[in-house]
């Protein structure tokens, strides 16, 4: 791992209630590195990638954005969304506005950027992921793959330095699939830091710097894929593994 | 998209021959209805007291004008109720500790204006409030009548306003709440344009219960149209006058049920589309 830490989480610990759902997790993210979290459902790693950008708080420990604490009152209300996007696996665009609104929405209300500008740099965006024709299209006449792409440039409207993407592939027919993993790779090569958690094993050995493993709301191993995925160390790792395997998803 | 095929010649007149058929059925038994009624004994008598022709003409301009009345006055109250509502229903559904008070008033008056009759809110207003004679205000029955009609229907309104707000899915505040909206801005630009087109069918009902439920301010004496129709009444012991004020209220309300249906339907196959 080069460089300084963007994103370091230390002594994480969340209860919904009386369930423990992230005991005790340490981490941290480089930047320009990806981080894919995998594991079973109920594992904790989809809170855990809530808790980043805060939209779900925790009881004990502390995450910190380039070593500043991300509950840091100098953030403002809207700074740390600024720096972090998000992407979630209903896509959660907003039916009522088209693409080219949901987009330019945050950087219109919440950024205070004039609309023409707003809108060049989302026609832009939008470009970039093959959908420069459908600025004027409303959500629901576009494929799932699509919608996708769109919450993608969404998140990226900001310009953020990191990006959380929260199984974004999981509610996607099989064909469309490859299109928004596509898009994720581009953005590794230009050096966005991302934090990714998926079900897609060969996605994550693909794209991935470093695998983490997560169970019980603790983070039992975390490698390089390469390592990971063909020798690892935790046997509950390789029954994981196993499984996915048996399956035919790896 | 392919369009859908042209109905065919055959098709058309395949639809013809039920049509006649249920056409004709309609004839007959309404016909028979008619005939069963007028051939009744007491029929002349009924036909004089309700359906008196002249006695209609002789009541219908002034019957006209209170009709008119009532209808300012349900369209003042409709402008009135979905804003007012509206701000109930969002005060009670921000989330945020600081607007616990406000929270709280609202469901109290929720509480207070659904639980009590509109008929005594509009005497408490319509004589009560006037009595008072408070500088600077309106002394009108027919003002505040009216007020106590927006009142208690807002109760309703502010209701449906809720559940069409609590309906919208939970992601879209997730992801207003990541790109840094605050609450406010979330509501505004997020929850509240799906909340209304969810509840706009709803919101028609309450828009044609309204529109009969102003005759209510006739029992403070408003000049509308059932209390004109009374006044004629009470002169000639004639009650063909309320006909006509039946029938104007019909002539209102029928075209806005219809309308209701009509955003009722669309709204389903919205829905349905949007399933698929």
């Amino acid at each position: 791992m080069a460089g300084q830490a963007r994103i370091r989480i230390e002594g994480l610990t969340k209860y919904y209630g009386d369930k423990l759902v992230i005991d005790g997790v340490d981490m941290s993210v480089a930047a320009h590195e990806v981080v894919c979290l995998i594991g079973a459902s109920g594992s904790g790693k989809s809170t855990l990638l809530r808790c980043i950008n805060r939209l779900v708080d925790w009881d004990h420990g502390t995450i910190t954005l380039d070593g500043v604490s991300v509950e840091d009152p100098a953030f403002g209300r809207t700074g740390l969304q600024k720096r972090i996007g998000i992407v979630f696996q209903s896509y959660n665009l907003f039916p009522h506005m088209t693409v080219l609104d949901n987009i330019t929405l945050a950087p219109r209300k919440v950024h205070r950027i004039p609309r023409a500008e707003a809108e060049e740099t989302a026609r832009g965006l939008l470009a970039s992921v093959g959908l420069g024709d459908f600025a004027r299209a409303y959500p629901e006449q576009l494929s799932g793959g699509q919608q996708q792409r769109v919450a993608i440039v969404r998140a990226l409207a900001t310009r953020p330095d990191v990006l959380l993407l929260d199984e974004v592939t999981a509610a996607l027919d099989p064909e469309l699939i490859g299109e928004v993993l596509g898009i994720i790779r581009g953005l590794k090569d230009d050096g966005l830091t991302m934090v990714i958690v998926t079900h897609e094993m060969g996605f994550a050995r693909d794209v991935a710097d470093r695998v983490c493993f997560l169970e019980g709301g603790r983070i039992l191993e975390e490698a390089h894929p390469a390592r990971l995925f063909t020798t690892p160390e935790n046997p509950r790792t390789a029954q994981f593994l196993e499984r996915i395997i048996a399956s035919g998803r790896l | 998209m392919p369009l859908p095929p042209r109905r065919r010649r055959a098709e058309w007149r395949a639809a013809l021959v039920p049509a006649l058929i249920s056409l004709a059925s309609i004839v007959v038994v309404f016909g028979a209805l008619a005939w069963f009624v007028t051939s009744a004994e007491q029929w002349p008598r009924i036909r004089h007291q309700f359906f008196n022709i002249e006695a209609m003409q002789a009541s219908f301009p002034r019957v006209l004008a209170g009709f008119w009345v009532s209808m300012r006055v349900w369209l003042t109250a409709l402008v009135c109720i979905a804003i007012w509502a509206l701000v109930l229903a969002v005060l009670r559904s921000l989330r945020a500790p600081v607007f616990a008070p406000f929270r709280l008033m609202v469901v109290i008056y929720i509480d207070f204006f659904r639980g009590v009759p509109v008929l005594l809110l509009v005497l408490l207003f319509g004589f009560g409030v006037p009595a008072l004679a408070l500088p600077g205000l309106p002394n009108s029955a027919l003002f505040w009548g009216s007020v106590a009609m927006v009142l208690s229907y807002s109760a309703y309104v502010a209701e449906i306003y809720r559940s069409g707000i609590d309906a919208v899915h939970e992601g879209q505040r997730a992801a207003a709440k990541a790109l840094g909206l605050s609450e406010w801005q979330t509501m505004i630009h997020a929850i509240l344009p799906q909340a209304l087109r969810n509840v706009a069918p709803a919101l028609m009902n309450i828009v044609v219960a309204l529109q009969k439920d102003v005759a209510l301010l006739s029992v403070l004496g408003v000049r509308d149209a059932v209390r004109e129709a009374q006044i004629y009444t009470a002169t000639t012991f004639n009650y063909s006058s309320l006909l006509v004020a039946a029938g104007l209220f019909l002539l209102a309300t029928i075209p806005m049920a219809r309308l209701a249906d009509y955003v009722t339907r669309r709204d389903r196959e919205r829905r349905l589309q949007r399933a698929g």
